[in-house]
Order: structure tokens, then sequence, then C-alpha cells
């Protein structure tokens, strides 16, 4: 068995405190994709895996990816909320999957608001959370 | 919708609105009986009965954020169009059961779509609700539930990369069925 580098170990430790990060709830970004049935009709699923792959792609373990119901704006689904520990939640708008993607590698992954395709920065009524 | 798969991650996505905790998804096809049925059952508040007789009229919604509620009645809809119908079974307190039927050669039916995707989304996206989901296809049975799958993940969480890769092996196994 090859002996253990302080490299290493060090990877260990990062791993666990991500993955301790997550069980405790407190990734560094939350992200809601609206899935209300406007949500889902107007591609909600293909954004969900535009966030996946990207999820996927980048090896990210600390970035919690989840679903609520319809917002009222259905005209402009799909949407998103983008929350980033500490920061304010940006509504993301009119979405499609490239856009999802460019609004995950800037502002979940940069920190960086995506103006162009943001509605609004603050907290919103959804129909469930 | 486009396809059944859509409308099972809608109806789902009410139960969980509706305080679930666990949703059973069942799939049963059988070509010689010529029939598709789809039953979700939930554990969440259910209905009374007044709410119960209003759930498939798309004027009415327990939402307030909008006047309409559409995906029962386009659920509906969807059963019907394949000389089929849905139903609806539910307890305020104790859960509901939506289950709908399709003729499965009628050529109005909708194609069952990307059921893949629809429990990727369901699972990744809803980490604190249980689900099992059940597939009976011609006599051949494909079963997954997610309390097993989360003892393999580092923390609870399917929305990480290493959780991706657990849930994506477990579903590839839908693949081909």
């Amino acid at each position: 068995m090859p002996k253990l580098t302080l490299k290493d170990l060090e990877k260990i430790r990062e791993k666990a405190r991500r993955s301790t990060i997550l069980r405790e709830g407190a990734g560094k970004a939350k992200i809601t994709v609206h899935m209300g049935t406007c949500g889902i009709a107007a591609g909600a699923r293909n954004i969900m895996r535009a966030l996946v792959e990207e999820v996927e792609r980048g090896g990210v373990e600390d970035v919690i990816l989840t679903n609520s119901g319809c917002a009222g704006l259905c005209s402009h689904e799909p949407m998103m909320t983008v929350q980033i520990v500490g920061g304010p939640p940006v509504k993301y708008v009119d979405l499609t999957e490239e856009k999802a993607k460019e609004i995950f590698k800037s502002h979940v992954m940069g920190r960086e608001i995506v103006k162009e395709y943001a509605l609004a920065i603050g907290s919103e009524q959804t129909s469930t959370k | 919708m486009e396809d059944l798969s859509l409308h099972i991650l809608d109806v789902v996505e009410n139960s969980i609105d509706a305080g679930a905790r666990k949703v059973e998804i069942k799939i049963y096809e059988d070509l010689k009986k010529d029939l598709l049925e789809i039953e979700i059952i939930d554990d969440g508040k259910g209905m009374d009965e007044g709410t119960l007789e209003k759930a498939l009229d798309p004027f009415f919604t327990t939402k307030t954020v909008r006047k309409v509620g559409l995906g029962l009645s386009l659920f509906r809809e969807a059963a019907r169009m394949a000389n089929g119908d849905l139903s609806i079974r539910s307890e305020a307190g104790r859960g509901t059961t939506i289950r709908a039927t399709f003729q499965h050669s009628h050529i109005d039916r909708k194609p069952m779509g990307d059921l893949e995707e629809t429990l990727f989304t369901l699972i990744i996206g809803n980490p604190e609700v249980v689900f099992s989901f059940a597939y009976l296809k011609n006599g051949k049975m494909f079963n997954m539930n997610t309390t097993g799958l989360k003892k393999k993940l580092p923390g609870n969480y399917f929305s990480s990369s290493e959780g991706i890769k657990v849930l994506r092996n477990e579903l590839n196994k839908l693949d081909g069925f």
C-alpha cells in the first residue's frame, strides 16, 4: 500500500470538511429550480439537468440543488433562484440550458451575478417554501 | 406537457407541496391487457371532501400566488385522450393517491418520456423525501428506494457530484427496461 503524503491528508481533510458542510445543510450556495406545472411545461427539468451536469463536470460537492413550486410568474418560466452564503437570493428568469450553465459558472462558482438574466434581487414568495 | 414523465414530475411536486415525506411511484405496463397505469401515493396532508371535489377543476388551486391549478386537470386530460381516466383518493391528514390509466396502444397516448430524468430531478431536488419507485412491465420489475441509496452517500445529499454518481448508477438500470 503506498504511503500517504501530506498532500493526500489535506485532500482527505478538505473532502471531509465539505461533506460535513453538506450534512449540516449549509453548502456554499443553494440553487432552487422552480418546478411548478408552469416551470415543468416550460422546460425546468432540462434546467435541472444542465445544473447537474455542471456539478458533475466540476466535481462540486458543496452546492445544494433543490426544487420549489410556482412563484406566480408563470410567463417567465423556467426560473431559478441562486443564493450564495452571505449574499442575497437572485431570481433568474426565461432560462435556457445555456443560460443556466453560464449562471452556474459565473454566480455560483465565481460569485458574480449575471445581471443580464436576473429579474430581481431579494427574497421571494413561492407556493411551497 | 409533452410526455407522461413530465406529468409524473408535476404530480409528485404537488405531493411534496402537500408536505409528503414518503412518495411511492408505481407504473404498470401490460401489453396483453393493452393497459398503462400510473399510481402516485403520498403521505402528505391529504384533502378534505370539499377540496377533493374541486381538485380537478382547472380554476381551483390551493396556491395563493396565482388563480389557476392546471396540473391534475392536464394529467386527467392526457388519460382521457387515451381512453383512460384519472382518479383521486384522499383523506385529510392521511395522504393522497392519484391513479391514471391509459389504453396502451391508443394513438393519442403520450409517450412515457424520460423517466430517468424525472426521478433524477425529484430525488436530487428533495433530499428530505423518501422516494420509492416500482415499474412493472410485461412481467419484468424494476424497483428502487432512496433510503438504501442514501446510505451510500457521504452526506445525505444527492446534489453533490458523488451523490449524483451514486444516483446515476442506480437509474442507469432503467435504460432499455
